[in-house]
């Protein structure tokens, strides 16, 4: 089944509710086309071509809840799986928790989320992209290893209630390591876009290259407290971990780090530095994403922390019901308001510091404080008097972003970014952050 | 599904955040629709219909997996039923060797044009990709087979158990919990069954029939007044058995110092009523002071280091630079390997791989490449003799066969290699957890898995766990929190001194080992006894915000 329009879309959903008995029905309905390859030893190693389509039908009656699935679109088995979502629910315990479905939305306008490009994209524009970036590679002598994945996919909803939502969307993904044969240095790259055009595998390579050749003959220096400058991939890595624990509900239950003493929470109070401003928009041309969430709530621009303070915390529906708060779906991206300087400017107005390229293998220590710790990876530099003036060993951290974010010295300018960790997209700011704590040395190149 | 997928779907929040991804779960089917069990002469049918595309296209080698997944699912927390879902994913994926690359294609349509439209789209892909490569794969020879099967030896099928059993065993352990002085838990069962059928232009004809179960929750224990909180984990191990696994015998029980712990089954209830009263203590705890510690490792918390700084680092993919981009390559370098004298431990340290150990995560007759599973050494007293290969790897190694570690977790996901069970052997002399205790002067005993971070090379790790104990003089004088422990892997592995003998031997491992680009998750046991460690880094991981 091919990618469906808003208008095919509308009467595949029309028909499927059109079966329906139960008290409520909801169906969801996506599919999608992506392929994707990936290469070490500036060599393909695999690639694949993947094509599914899913229609979800959800049905209740009273508090029971039954879903079932199918990925056939003949009319007898859409019956079948509106059928069986009601069996489901009549079988099902009560949910205590569970929600009416949503009665029609006001979504805002639709999202430049898809790109006529990217959809377009088959094997041969992979391996031609791949090509390119091996040739760069190949050109510095270093040893490529890469991935390049792209997906052009659509999703609607529709329920008893009235509710209608559609988008499609792309996304092409790219990311390269590269390292000499000797194997003392390592550099990385790593983009996302909606728009392949966007896409120049040439240039990233470089940037690798660049790094990788840069990063031989490391020095080791004493773990400690050390000024660091942050790159936007590194930033990703630590913010998405403060961005995942923004849910109310266990801020309020009490086991979340924007909970207090007394069942209270944070929401509101001075968290951190007084320039730290962070917003989700799904018409953001830079990073466009649904302006609807997987549950029919309609996705608008929401302000997360402004100046510091704690504005919002996303939570469902049952609990901003049960709670009086605002209902605020997660958003799919996060936004970072920056600075005007490049990361070159940042390395100039430094004295002592450590540019960090990229952070690797990120885990949650302490739920409480959000202490995290993980690894440098992929070009560590030493800076003094505002140059870099030798490749450093690799550390381990532990640090907070809530300690980070008190600690930050200076913005440069935000870019979309991606989460070596997640996939998920960002844009933000490269970050000058003091007092960022390293507690070991890794010889890991 | 990605981590934080698996945290809104549980609401298990902090506690959860420590598991790693979980996979894509498939179709929603009804309980009984998962008893129906594929016929195998209908799959071969099947996968002719692709085998005989690909070869007409110009594949010089085909393989075919006609794959159906079933997964269920039952979440609940406190008195609460959260979720329960029954998945199956159904499909063919077809590998192909086409102008000496590999290509790959997958389809859930399993009519004969789609079949037939995939492995086409495999060839043009290998064709494609043909002009990127430097040299054409090489296949470690392989025969076939011809029609064979293997099942996994399980008592009792976790999918035959009725959705109300398992409900009330979960909703019985919350209320235990609760009772017991737990402000919240979220408890989860998790059920696999893989129905896998592989075909090859090599004449293999497999199929196999493998089940995994894991059930686990989360307590988390609040202080009202200072608003800090403590959690404890399951300290379960997910499992290659059936349903079976929660009925545990008096002979699967072990006292230690940290309570009863499990080996071959679990007793969920009693775990949850011990964790109760131990994150409680776990609020008490007095915070580590910084320093130098012997420890001593539970097989529930050293499963998993060894995963990390053994398993990882002895695969060959990751040695050979496959890995680069992702999870990362290996310290464990080919001169290293080939000197046959790497002390990557100490003379107590035997590590093994083996895909046939009965109820472990990794154990099938066949990998997904059709190479039948075996059992070898990786490090011998201490000396890395042997990494983990399959086929287009094993001449790299002088090897003329694959040690069968090629893995996909779905029909439509292309295979490559991932870790066997990687398991510590026990010590040969008799040792009991009591004696390794009583010999520490100053040391810390640790149970279970915390949270975990390790370098792309696999030199530098930080673990934490879920119990910590306090040794001074040979005696246990108390529980300790805010403890991580800093390692270099082969400093570590030499400072391994003392491993308790095969009486202690327990299985722990994971259902969720990621690896791979688009990311795949695989599910593997690793094996050990209570072993001590000497003179290891340990930090405190305490902090204001």
């Amino acid at each position: 089944m091919p990618i469906l329009t808003k208008e095919q879309a509308k009467a595949l959903l029309t028909k499927v509710l059109s079966y329906s008995k139960a008290e409520q029905c909801e169906i969801n309905l996506s599919g999608s086309d992506s392929g994707n390859v990936r290469y070490a030893r500036n060599s393909v190693s695999t690639s694949g071509g993947i094509s599914t389509n899913s229609l979800v039908v959800s049905s209740a009656f009273g508090k029971r809840l039954g879903v079932a699935t199918i990925n056939e679109f003949d009319d007898a088995s859409l019956e079948k799986v509106v059928r069986r979502a009601e069996e489901l629910a009549q079988l099902a315990p009560e949910n205590p928790e569970f929600m009416p479905f949503l009665s029609q939305q006001q979504y805002g306008p639709d999202s430049p989320t898809f790109s006529e490009a990217t959809a377009a994209m088959g094997a041969k524009e992979r391996a031609d992209a791949v090509q390119a970036s091996l040739t760069q590679a190949k050109e510095n002598k270093l040893a490529a290893a890469g991935f390049l994945s792209n997906s052009a996919g659509f999703s609607a909803m529709m329920n008893s209630k009235g509710l209608f939502a559609y988008n499609k969307s792309t996304d092409v993904a790219f990311n390269i390591t590269v390292r000499t044969d000797d194997g003392k240095g390592s550099g990385y790259a790593t983009k996302g876009y909606n728009d392949f055009k966007k896409l120049n595998t040439k240039t990233d390579t470089a940037i690798a290259c660049k790094k990788a050749l840069s990063s031989v003959t490391a020095r080791a220096i004493e773990p400690g407290k050390y000024t660091v400058i942050l790159e936007p991939t590194a930033v990703a890595v630590m913010l998405e971990n403060l961005f995942f624990s923004m849910d109310a509900r266990q801020a309020d239950e009490g086991r979340s780090f924007m909970s207090k003493p007394g069942g209270k929470t944070k929401v509101g109070e001075q968290l951190l530095d007084e320039r730290v401003n962070i917003y989700s928009d799904p018409w953001n041309a830079e990073l466009p994403t649904s302006p609807w969430s997987g549950d029919g709530r309609a996705q608008n621009k929401v302000n997360w922390i402004e100046k510091g303070v704690v504005k919002n915390l996303y939570t469902s529906r049952y609990w901003a019901g049960k709670t009086g708060i605002k209902s605020i779906p997660s958003p799919d991206g996060a936004i970072m308001i920056g600075g005007t300087k490049s990361l070159e400017e940042l390395i100039k107005g430094t004295e002592k510091g450590i540019l960090v390229t990229r952070l690797w293998y990120i885990r949650s220590v302490d739920p409480q404080t959000l202490l995290l710790t993980g690894l440098t990876r992929d070009g560590t530099f030493y800076i003094e008097n505002g140059e870099i003036k030798f490749p450093i060993k690799n550390f381990r951290f532990n640090e907070s972003p809530i300690i980070m974010l008190n600690n930050l010295e200076e913005m440069g300018k935000s870019e979309r970014t991606v989460s070596a960790e997640s996939n998920v997209n960002y844009l933000l700011p490269p970050l000058k952050i003091k007092d960022f704590t390293f507690t070991s040395l890794s010889d890991a190149v | 599904m990605k981590r934080r997928d698996f945290i809104y779907l549980t609401g298990a929040g902090a506690a959860a955040a420590m598991l790693p991804a979980i996979p894509i779960f498939g179709h929603d089917i009804s309980p009984e629709r998962a008893l129906e069990y594929v016929d195998p002469a209908a799959k071969k049918i099947l996968s002719d219909i692709a085998l005989n595309a690909a070869r007409s296209k110009g594949a010089t080698y085909t393989d075919v997996r006609v794959g159906r997944y079933l997964n269920q699912y039952v979440v609940t927390r406190e008195d609460k039923v959260e979720n329960i879902v029954n998945t199956e994913s159904y499909g063919i994926g077809i590998r192909v060797i086409a102008n000496g690359s590999w290509g790959f294609a997958a389809t859930d349509k399993m009519d004969k044009d789609s079949i037939a439209k995939a492995a086409e789209l495999a060839v043009s892909i290998a064709k494609e990709n043909a002009r990127l490569q430097s040299e054409p794969v090489q296949l470690a020879p392989q025969k076939g087979y011809g029609d064979v099967t293997w099942k996994a030896p399980i008592e009792k099928n976790a999918f035959e158990v009725p959705i109300k059993e398992k409900v009330d065993l979960l909703l019985s352990v919350n209320d235990a919990a609760m009772k017991g002085g737990a402000d919240y838990i979220n408890s989860i069962l998790f059920m696999v069954n893989e129905q896998k059928y592989f075909a090859s232009s090599e004449g293999s004809y497999i199929d196999q029939d493998i089940h995994r179960i894991w059930p686990t929750f989360f307590i988390t224990k609040i202080d009202k007044t200072t608003g800090k909180f403590e959690t404890r984990n399951a300290l379960s191990a997910p499992s290659g058995k059936g349903f079976e696994y929660l009925d545990a015998r008096p002979q699967d029980k072990i006292k230690t110092p940290s309570g009863t712990l499990y080996k071959g089954r679990y007793d969920m209830l009693e775990d949850a009523k011990q964790a109760a009263i131990q994150v409680g203590e776990k609020m008490k705890a007095k915070s580590v002071e910084p320093g130098k510690y012997d420890l001593v490792l539970d097989p529930s918390h050293l499963g998993l280091t060894i995963h990390e700084s053994c398993g990882h680092p002895t695969e060959l993919d990751r040695v050979l630079g496959y890995e680069a981009n992702f999870a990362g390559t290996s310290f464990l370098t080919l001169d290293k390997w080939q000197s046959k004298k790497f002390q990557y431990g100490s003379k107590e340290v035997n590590i093994t791989a083996d895909k046939t150990e009965v109820g472990s995560l990794g154990a099938v007759g066949y990998d997904d490449e059709g190479v039948k599973c075996g059992k070898w050494d990786v490090i011998k007293e201490g000396v890395l003799v042997n990494y983990q290969a399959i086929r287009d790897q094993a001449h790299i190694v002088g090897l003329d066969h694959s040690q069968g570690c090629c893995y996909a977790d779905n029909w439509s996901s292309v295979q490559f290699q991932r870790m066997a069970n990687i398991s510590l052997q026990p010590g040969k002399k008799p040792l009991s957890i009591a004696d390794q205790i009583k010999n520490v002067a100053k040391g810390i005993y640790i149970v279970g898995e915390g949270s975990f971070s390790i370098d792309q090379q696999r030199y530098n790790f930080q673990f934490g766990g879920q119990l910590f104990y306090e040794i001074k003089e040979g005696k246990i004088i108390g529980m300790l929190k805010d403890v991580a422990y800093q390692a270099n892997t082969q400093e570590f592995w030499n400072s391994c001194v003392a491993i308790c003998d095969e009486s202690d031997y327990r299985l722990g491992g994971t259902f969720f080992d990621g690896k791979g680009q688009p990311s795949q998750s695989s599910a593997v046991s690793h094996g050990s006894a209570t072993t001590r460690f000497n003179n290891v880094n340990v930090i405190n991981t305490a902090r204001k915000i």
